[in-house]
């Protein structure tokens, strides 16, 4: 509950200005990649090198759950054989990664990302299809980010 | 003090963006009006045309399709041939053959529900602020009751030029591979097809499942055809004739038709989706010819691994992905998060509710 009273103390000096939506990268399939280019709404905020090594950490992990081989073909034929009844008990390597994500954006949240006024979501939140940031502003200043377009969809050549 | 200095944010302070359940809603914080009483759960809210059972954890299409007609056909097939073909052939052959036949006809029902109750797939609609995001980005000068022309992204995959389309109904460019269905109202990723037999999309979480399901089928109806058949031909030994046979047993005659009239389809069937695991396409792609070359230029499907094994393999075998709708994820306690200075427009997720 205390939560929520410090909620209600940052709403009064931290306000929500912009966010940046990072997205997919298809070069290599319909693996779950994302754009490393560094959107320029952040280059007030944030230095470059945290921001990709975020990202791609983030598309280290996304590639070892989506790994084929080994281990997967391995889980692939015993959910087979059991007429994939495993899936309703065992929980999967993808789901194990995907909390191991959720723990690794926490905690670049709670040591990059927050000290900075920006705040990374998790994209399984919205639907693995972007990484978004969002840019909080201290009420007292202007909000100088906001109304800018973001670059990050570019098209990968 | 300086005015642009930057509060240190307590992650943990803010409305959760991961899913965790928030605390139950203490009283409208400029909200639309919710109760204040028990908080919602994603699935109850879900903009799409399914319906939920068991508090979200199984969702099915809106139209069931032929579903129980499937479902009834395998049940009375399948339980004529233990009530009247298993005890005779039990006699005269084997007891491995309810056995068999049990095994499978199990195997063909789960695997059967498991297509049907399973999410294909379903790519959550864009959030408002992901919408204007991308609106931005594409010079969009027409009033919003006008639709513009389709708009296209081009990507390059492997070498290969492939264009996303953008959706109008989920507001976003679908990843590759993905199609809206119309039947569902949902972008489902690797869409196959919409399947009446099943009642649900066939999509990346339940290909799978749905290509067990007819293989084990084509066994199951293969083998039913070939013992009632033997049956048959067995009793109707020693002059009795075919006719006899069948008063004797009439159940496998209907059995025999059922049987006959299916198995050429489903094996024709099985024997297509085998091909399509092969050379990792989707029904979708070879029905509209997205890799055939027809239109003379060197194209090739960007996504196969260039090797059979591995093709099926990473299809049949690969990591189940999760689903990403979050049916039974809550929905945050205060939607309003954003200010004035971003979008004002509500959340479609909290403003439609599933009829």
């Amino acid at each position: 509950m205390s939560t929520f009273h410090n909620l209600q103390e940052l709403r009064h000096s931290a306000s929500l200005a912009n966010k940046v939506f990072i997205q997919r990268d298809y070069s290599e399939g319909t693996t779950c990649r994302f754009q490393t280019k560094f959107p320029s709404e952040l280059e007030s905020r944030i230095e470059r090198t945290l921001f990709e090594d975020t990202v791609k950490t983030l598309n280290n992990y996304y590639a070892e759950a989506e790994k084929i081989g080994g281990q997967s073909y391995l889980e692939g034929c015993l959910a087979c054989a059991t007429a994939y009844l495993i899936f309703l008990c065992m929980e999967t390597r993808y789901e194990k990664v995907l909390k191991k994500i959720a723990k690794y954006i926490q905690e670049q949240n709670e040591k990059v990302y927050a000290p900075r006024g920006l705040l990374v979501t998790d994209p399984i939140d919205r639907g693995m299809r972007v990484i978004e940031i969002s840019i909080y502003e201290d009420r007292g200043s202007s909000g100088s980010s906001s109304g800018s377009s973001s670059v990050s969809g570019s098209t990968a050549r | 003090m300086k005015n642009c200095e930057y509060q240190q944010i307590d992650p943990q302070a803010l409305p959760p963006a991961t899913p965790n359940p928030p605390p139950p809603p203490r009283g409208p914080h400029g909200d639309r009006g919710e109760e204040p009483t028990a908080p919602r759960r994603k699935w109850q809210v879900f903009p799409g045309k399914n319906r939920f059972y068991c508090d979200g954890r199984i969702i099915v299409a809106r139209q069931s399709g032929v579903l129980p007609l499937t479902l009834g056909l395998i049940i009375v097939t399948c339980g004529l041939f233990f009530i009247f073909d298993c005890p005779f052939l039990v006699k005269h052959l084997t007891s491995c053959i309810p056995v068999i036949g049990g095994l499978l006809f199990v195997f063909v029902v789960i695997t059967l529900l498991q297509t049907s109750l399973t999410d294909p797939g379903i790519l959550p609609r864009a959030t408002p602020d992901e919408a204007a995001d991308i609106e931005k980005q594409i010079d969009n000068t027409g009033n919003a009751s006008y639709r513009p022309p389709p708009r296209t992204k081009e990507v390059l995959i492997n070498q290969q030029v492939v264009k996303l389309k953008y959706c109008f109904t989920c507001k976003m460019f679908r990843p590759p591979r993905t199609s809206h269905c119309s039947l569902c109202d949902n972008c489902v990723e690797r869409f196959d097809h919409h399947c009446p037999w099943v009642g649900n999309c066939v999509g990346k979480r339940n290909y799978r499942f749905f290509y067990t399901f007819i293989v084990s089928l084509s066994f199951l109806t293969a083998f039913i055809f070939g013992c009632v058949t033997t049956h048959l031909a067995l009793r109707a030994q020693g002059g009795k004739g075919l006719m006899f046979a069948l008063q004797e047993s009439p159940g496998s005659a209907v059995e025999l038709v059922v049987c006959f009239f299916s198995v050429w389809s489903i094996l024709g069937l099985s024997g297509f989706h085998t091909y399509l695991v092969s050379s990792n396409l989707t029904t979708n792609e070879d029905i509209k010819g997205s890799w055939s070359g027809k239109s003379g230029e060197d194209v090739s499907n960007p996504y196969s691994h260039k090797n059979i094994f591995v093709n099926c393999c990473s299809v049949l075998c690969g990591p189940m992905p999760p689903s990403l709708i979050d049916r039974r994820g809550f929905l945050p306690a205060d939607e309003s998060v954003q200010t004035a200075a971003v979008d004002t427009e509500l959340p479609t997720l909290a403003t439609k509710s599933v009829p």
